[in-house]
């Protein structure tokens, strides 16, 4: 019986992901005012990040997966920047 | 494991190279798919922020980190899954999707136990919802985004149970290096399922907590 055992980066991957989301409820509750909103998606990005590369193996991957892979994000930090702009700017 | 390679591709590795970019493809356009969504949410968030947080203050946080963390889990499940891909290790590759596809259905049961209670407090936009009334417009607002963007969402779920389902099926019986590509591709999408949730959690249930 060889081969079975899930390999260390995605155990440490999922404890970390584990953890964060801990982090994260628990600093929902913590009165930080601006920043709650700031912490709470800064810790979602992380554990994405981590999901992007260790479980869907972007780590592992060359920089023509990349471009693919990068496409969707930049076409996504289009959208929020051009749609958001009006609102944030708006007086 | 023989393999017959379709005559587009020069080799089994340009075939399975060539679906993963075909997945990260149609990814990036279910990226803009709650991309519109969550822009939406921004928007209207901007405009009533204290309705927003007192509206997030109502869902179930208790059952929001329960079900990050059981999807959490399920892609580690499937993650492991890809990873010991082989034939002496199928029996294990398919219990491992098998167990994924469990905790799938808990995530899906408990969002219907959720829906349930926000139809009972009458937090359900257009079916008699009742709301603190100078927040009621906000409040609004949010549960038409919770309740499309969790939807969506759990529809994505679904599918991707059933492709599980099916890869699980397939992996059992006869594991090749085809089902390794598809099990591949499946995997990418349960884990996208996984990426939306992490930022929907964030967005409906952590607000307006600490106020």
């Amino acid at each position: 019986m060889t081969g079975w055992r899930p390999p260390l980066a995605l155990v440490l991957a999922w404890f970390a992901l584990l953890a964060l989301l801990a982090l994260t409820v628990t600093l929902a509750y913590v009165p930080l005012h601006a920043f709650n909103a700031v912490a709470a998606l800064t810790i979602g990005t992380i554990k994405a990040a981590i999901v992007a590369a260790v479980f869907m193996e972007l780590r592992a991957r060359g920089p023509r997966t990349f471009v693919f892979a990068g496409a969707g994000l930049f076409w996504l930090g289009i959208l929020l920047w051009l749609g958001m702009m009006d609102f944030l700017t708006r007086t | 494991m023989p393999d017959a390679v379709a005559p587009q591709f020069i080799s089994v590795r340009h075939r399975d190279e060539t679906a993963e970019l075909g997945m990260w493809v149609f990814i990036a356009t279910e990226v803009l798919l709650f991309g519109g969504l969550i822009l939406g949410y921004l928007v209207y968030r901007h405009a009533y922020p204290a309705a927003f947080a007192a509206a997030s203050r109502h869902t179930e946080i208790v059952i929001g980190t329960a079900n990050t963390a059981i999807l959490l889990t399920s892609s580690f499940l499937v993650a492991w899954a890809v990873e010991v891909f082989a034939a002496e290790t199928r029996k294990i590759c398919a219990g491992l999707l098998w167990a994924a596809i469990v905790l799938g259905m808990t995530f899906i049961v408990l969002k219907g136990i959720e829906y349930a209670g926000e139809y009972r407090e009458h937090l359900v936009p257009g079916i008699d919802f009742n709301f603190k009334a100078n927040e009621a417009n906000g409040a609004q607002l949010f549960f038409v985004f919770y309740f499309v963007a969790t939807a969506i969402h759990a529809l994505h779920m679904l599918i991707g149970i059933g492709l599980l389902a099916v890869m699980a099926t397939l992996t059992w019986r006869s594991p090749s290096t085809r089902h390794r590509a598809a099990l591949h591709s499946t995997a990418l999408y349960w884990h996208f399922v996984d990426l939306v949730w992490i930022f929907l959690f964030a967005l409906i249930y952590l607000p307006g907590r600490s106020s």
